[in-house]
C-alpha cells in the first residue's frame, strides 16, 4: 500500500500542494528538452545525408564552444570568434569529407560509424593539445547573450525563467525554422533530400555527394557551435560536455534519425519527462533517476515502435 | 596556451605512450610514478594536482641535487580517472622499483589496495581513497595523511553545528554527491552521525555523465529545503552545481564543498556570483610561502614548469604540491632509519609510516602557517588532521575559520569497523600488529 501511494498518490498531492515547483520543474524540463533536440539536430543532418551515425557530434559541441572561447582568450573580439570558429567548423566539415568520408563510400554503416568514433578520438586528443583541459567560462555576455533572472509569483509561489534560458529556446527556435526552411526550399536542400534517398540516383541526375557531405558536416558544426555556446552559458566549457551528448541517442530512437521535428519532440519528451520522474517519482528509486530515465524509455519506443515518433519505416525485401 | 606548453604536453604524452614501458630501473634514483589526468572530463583538478606535484619534486632536484643526494624521477602516466587505466598504469611502472603510488581517485584507490599490499609498495591518498585505508593494523601499506573523507565530514558537520544559529540539532543537511565511489564514501559517517547530532539528512546524487546538467537535483532540493548544502564533488560538476545554487537562490554561505570542490578553478567560471560559496580545505592557498618562492626560481621561472605562472599558488597546485611534501619527508625519514640514500617501497612504508613534519619541520621547508603538523604511527596511517573553512570571496578563496579537529572518538570507531569489515572475506589479508 505504501509504495501504491508513493506512486500513485504522493506525486500528485506534491503537484497540487506546490504548484510552482510543477510549473518551474516543467520549464526546466522545456529548455533541457530544447538544448537535447539541437544536440539530436546534428545528428539528424549527418544521418538524413549519409546514414551515418555522427559518433563525433558530442565532441564537435566541446571543440566548436572551446574554439570561440580560447580565440576571445588571445584577443579575439566576440563576434570575430564566432565567424572565426564557424571558419573553423567549414575548414573541419572539408576536412571530414576529403580524408574520411571520401574514402569510404559505399563502404558498410558499421564501417563509417567506426570511423566517426576514430574522429572523436582524434577530436578529443587535438582539442586537449590545442585549448587544455581546464574548463573554460562562456563568453555569455561577451556575446550580448542575456544574464538575468525574471520571476513569475504565482499560486503563492515563484517561478524563475533565466533569461539565457530563454534565449535559448528562441535561438532554437529560429534555427530549427532557418534548417527547415533550408532543407525544404533551397536548392542545397532539395539536393540533399534526394542524396538522402538515393546516393546513386542523386549521382545519376548531378549532384555531388562530396559537396553535399562538406555542406551538411558544416551544418552539423553551426548547430554544435549554438549547442556549445547555450550549454555553456548553463555550466562552463569542459570535455565532460561531450557526455551529454550522449542524450542525444535516446532522443533520436524516441524521434526517428531522420526526421529535424522528430529530435525536437523527443528532445521535449524526454527533458520534461526526466525532470518530472525525477523530482516526484525519483525518491522512490533513491535518486539519481535522470542518469537512466531516458535510456529506459528509449528502450520501451524499440520495443514498441523501432522507427521512432517520426522516423520512416524500414521495409526490407527478404 | 603558449607553444612552449604545447610541446612540453606533447613530450609528457610521448612519456606516457613509451616511457613507462621502457624506463629502466636506475638504482640512483628516487622513481615516483605519477598516476596523473590531463584528459577528459576531470582534467581540470588534475592538471593543477600534477603540476603542483611535479614542480615541488623538480624544485629539489635543481634546488638541493635531490632528497639525500639522490635524484627524483616522477614519471606521469595518464589514467584519464578511469580506474582501468590507472590499473593499467601501475602495472606498467611497479617493475621500476616505484617508492609510492599516488592515483588521485578513489576507483584507482580501491583497485591498486590488494594489490599494493601483495607487491609490498605504498599507496598515500591523501586525503581522499578509502578511509578506512587509515587504520594501519588492516591496511600496512596505505595511508590517508593527513585526514580522511569521514574525518572530513565530521569537521564540516561540527563547522556547521557550531556556525547555525541553535546548532545543527533540528536542521536538515542536503548532501550532493557525485555518484561514484567518491561521493558515496562519506556516507555511513553522515548517517551515524545525523542520529548522534540529531539532524535530518537527504541524498542528491549526480551521475558522472550530468555533472553540467543538475537542473534535477537543484529542483529536487528546491522541494527538500535542506538547511545546509554539502557537497562532495569533483571536476566540472562543482563550477555547474555553485551556478544551479545561485539559480535557485540557495543561501551560498550555507553551501559548502569538501576539500575537491573548493578549488580556484571550480569557482573561476562562477566569478563574483560566487561569493560567499564555502568549502574544506587542508592546505594553504597563494604564493606567500617562502617554499613556492623557490618553486618559482627555480622551475618556474627556468621554464621547467607546465603551469602557467599565475596558477602557481592556486588551491589544487598548493594541495598538489603538500603532496609532494609529504613524500619528500617520508624519502627522508626511511633514510633515516635504514641508513640507506635509495630505498625500496617497503623502506619507504617505515618512512610514511614514522612521519613527523612538526610545525617547525614545516617552517624549515618553508611553510609555516600552511597546514597542520603531521605525524603518524603503526596504528594511526591517517593523521586524524582536521580541516579549515575558506570562503569564496568573488575572485579568490579566504581562509574563515581555524583548524577544526575531526570527531576521531566516532570516527575512529567506525573506521576500524570499516577495515574489519573490508578484509572479512579476505581469509590470506596480511595486517600488522602495533603496540
Amino acid at each position: 500500500m505504501d509504495l501504491f501511494n508513493q506512486f500513485f498518490v504522493d506525486p500528485f498531492v506534491l503537484m497540487a500542494d506546490i504548484p510552482d515547483l510543477l510549473l518551474q520543474t516543467v520549464w526546466e524540463g522545456f529548455v533541457s528538452g530544447v538544448l537535447y533536440a539541437l544536440i539530436a539536430l546534428g545528428f539528424v543532418l549527418i544521418y538524413k545525408a549519409s546514414g551515418v551515425f555522427n559518433f563525433a557530434q558530442g565532441i564537435m559541441v566541446v571543440f566548436a564552444a572551446l574554439a570561440l572561447v580560447s580565440l576571445h582568450e588571445v584577443g579575439v573580439p566576440a563576434w570575430l570568434a564566432v565567424i572565426l570558429t564557424l571558419g573553423i567548423m567549414a575548414l573541419l566539415a572539408i576536412g571530414v569529407e576529403r580524408i574520411v568520408l571520401r574514402k569510404l563510400v559505399n563502404q558498410h554503416d558499421a564501417i563509417l560509424l567506426m570511423a566517426t568514433i576514430g574522429l572523436t578520438l582524434f577530436l578529443e586528443g587535438l582539442g586537449e593539445t590545442i585549448f587544455g583541459g581546464e574548463p573554460k567560462s562562456m563568453i555569455t555576455e561577451e556575446l550580448g547573450l542575456p544574464t538575468g533572472v525574471s520571476d513569475w509569483e504565482v499560486f503563492g509561489g515563484l517561478v524563475s525563467f533565466q533569461h539565457i534560458d530563454i534565449a535559448a529556446v528562441v535561438i532554437a527556435v529560429i534555427m530549427v525554422a532557418g534548417l527547415a526552411l533550408f532543407f525544404n526550399y533551397s536548392r542545397i536542400g532539395r539536393a540533399l533530400r534526394a542524396v538522402a534517398d538515393d546516393h546513386q540516383a542523386a549521382l545519376s541526375v548531378g549532384i555531388s555527394l562530396n559537396q553535399i557531405w562538406a555542406i551538411v558536416w558544416f551544418a552539423a558544426g553551426v548547430v554544435a557551435l549554438v549547442t556549445g555556446i547555450m550549454w555553456g552559458a548553463r555550466s562552463d566549457v569542459s570535455f565532460a560536455l561531450e557526455v551529454i551528448a550522449l542524450k542525444a541517442l535516446a532522443v533520436l530512437i524516441l524521434g526517428g534519425f531522420t526526421s529535424i521535428p522528430g529530435a525536437i519532440v523527443g528532445g521535449l519528451i524526454i527533458g520534461i519527462g526526466e525532470k518530472v520522474f525525477e523530482v516526484y517519482w525519483g525518491a522512490i528509486f533513491g535518486g539519481g533517476v535522470e542518469a537512466w530515465f531516458a535510456y529506459v524509455l528509449a528502450l520501451i519506443f524499440l520495443l514498441f515502435r523501432p522507427q521512432g515518433l517520426f522516423g520512416e519505416k524500414i521495409i526490407e525485401r527478404v | 596556451m603558449t607553444l612552449k606548453k604545447a610541446i612540453l604536453g606533447l613530450a609528457a604524452t610521448a612519456v606516457l605512450a613509451s616511457g613507462a614501458a621502457t624506463a629502466s630501473f636506475a638504482a640512483d634514483e628516487h622513481y615516483i610514478p605519477n598516476l596523473s589526468y590531463r584528459t577528459g572530463p576531470f582534467a581540470g583538478g588534475g592538471i593543477p594536482f600534477a603540476n603542483g606535484f611535479n614542480d615541488y619534486f623538480t624544485m629539489l632536484n635543481e634546488r638541493d641535487g635531490g632528497i639525500g643526494g639522490i635524484k627524483v624521477r616522477v614519471e606521469e602516466c595518464e589514467t584519464g580517472y578511469n580506474s582501468q587505466k590507472g590499473v593499467e598504469c601501475y602495472e606498467a611502472t611497479k617493475g621500476n622499483n616505484p617508492l609510492v603510488y599516488t592515483p588521485l581517485s578513489t576507483g584507482i584507490t580501491l583497485a591498486l589496495i590488494p594489490k599494493t599490499t601483495e607487491d609490498k609498495i605504498p599507496l598515500l591518498t591523501m586525503g581522499y581513497g578509502l578511509s578506512a585505508g587509515g587504520v594501519g593494523e588492516t591496511f600496512p601499506y596505505t595511508f590517508t595523511y593527513p585526514t580522511s573523507y569521514w574525518n572530513q565530514m565530521s569537521s564540516i558537520l561540527q563547522y556547521i553545528d557550531s556556525t547555525a544559529e541553535g546548532g545543527i540539532k533540528g536542521k536538515k543537511v542536503g548532501f550532493l554527491y557525485l555518484d561514484a565511489g567518491y561521493g558515496r564514501e562519506p556516507i555511513p559517517v553522515l548517517e551515524a552521525l545525523s542520529k548522534q547530532m540529531g539532524f535530518e539528512w537527504v541524498g542528491f546524487p549526480v551521475a558522472g555523465k550530468d555533472m553540467q546538467n543538475q537542473g534535477s537535483q537543484w529542483l529536487n532540493v528546491r522541494k527538500e529545503r535542506p538547511d545546509y548544502m554539502v557537497m562532495w564533488g569533483w571536476g566540472a560538476m562543482n563550477a555547474t552545481a555553485v551556478k544551479e545554487a545561485i539559480k535557485i537562490r540557495f543561501p551560498l554561505d550555507k553551501f559548502i564543498g569538501n576539500w575537491w570542490a573548493g578549488a580556484n578553478a571550480d569557482l573561476d567560471p562562477v566569478g563574483a556570483a560566487g561569493k560567499g560559496y564555502k568549502a574544506a580545505n587542508f592546505s594553504g592557498v597563494g604564493t606567500s610561502f617562502p617554499v613556492i618562492a623557490d618553486i618559482q626560481k627555480h622551475v618556474v621561472d627556468a621554464g621547467k614548469s607546465q603551469a602557467d605562472a599565475d596558477k602557481v599558488g592556486d588551491v589544487l597546485y598548493n594541495r598538489g604540491m603538500y603532496n609532494a611534501v609529504i613524500i619528500a619527508e617520508a624519502i627522508r625519514k626511511a633514510q633515516e632509519i635504514h641508513n640507506t640514500k635509495t630505498l625500496t617501497g617497503e623502506q619507504m612504508r617505515d618512512g610514511l609510516e614514522q612521519i613527523d613534519i612538526s610545525e617547525a619541520r614545516l617552517k624549515e621547508l618553508g611553510l609555516e602557517g600552511f597546514t597542520g603538523p603531521l605525524k603518524g604511527s603503526c596504528k594511526d596511517h591517517e593523521g586524524g588532521g582536521g580541516v579549515f573553512i575558506q570562503q569564496w570571496d568573488g575572485d579568490q578563496f579566504v581562509k574563515i575559520s581555524d583548524k577544526i579537529a575531526p570527531m576521531l572518538d566516532v570516527t575512529r570507531p567506525l573506521l576500524e569497523e570499516a577495515a574489519a569489515k573490508y578484509v572479512s572475506d579476505k581469509p590470506d589479508w596480511k595486517g600488522q600488529t602495533c603496540n
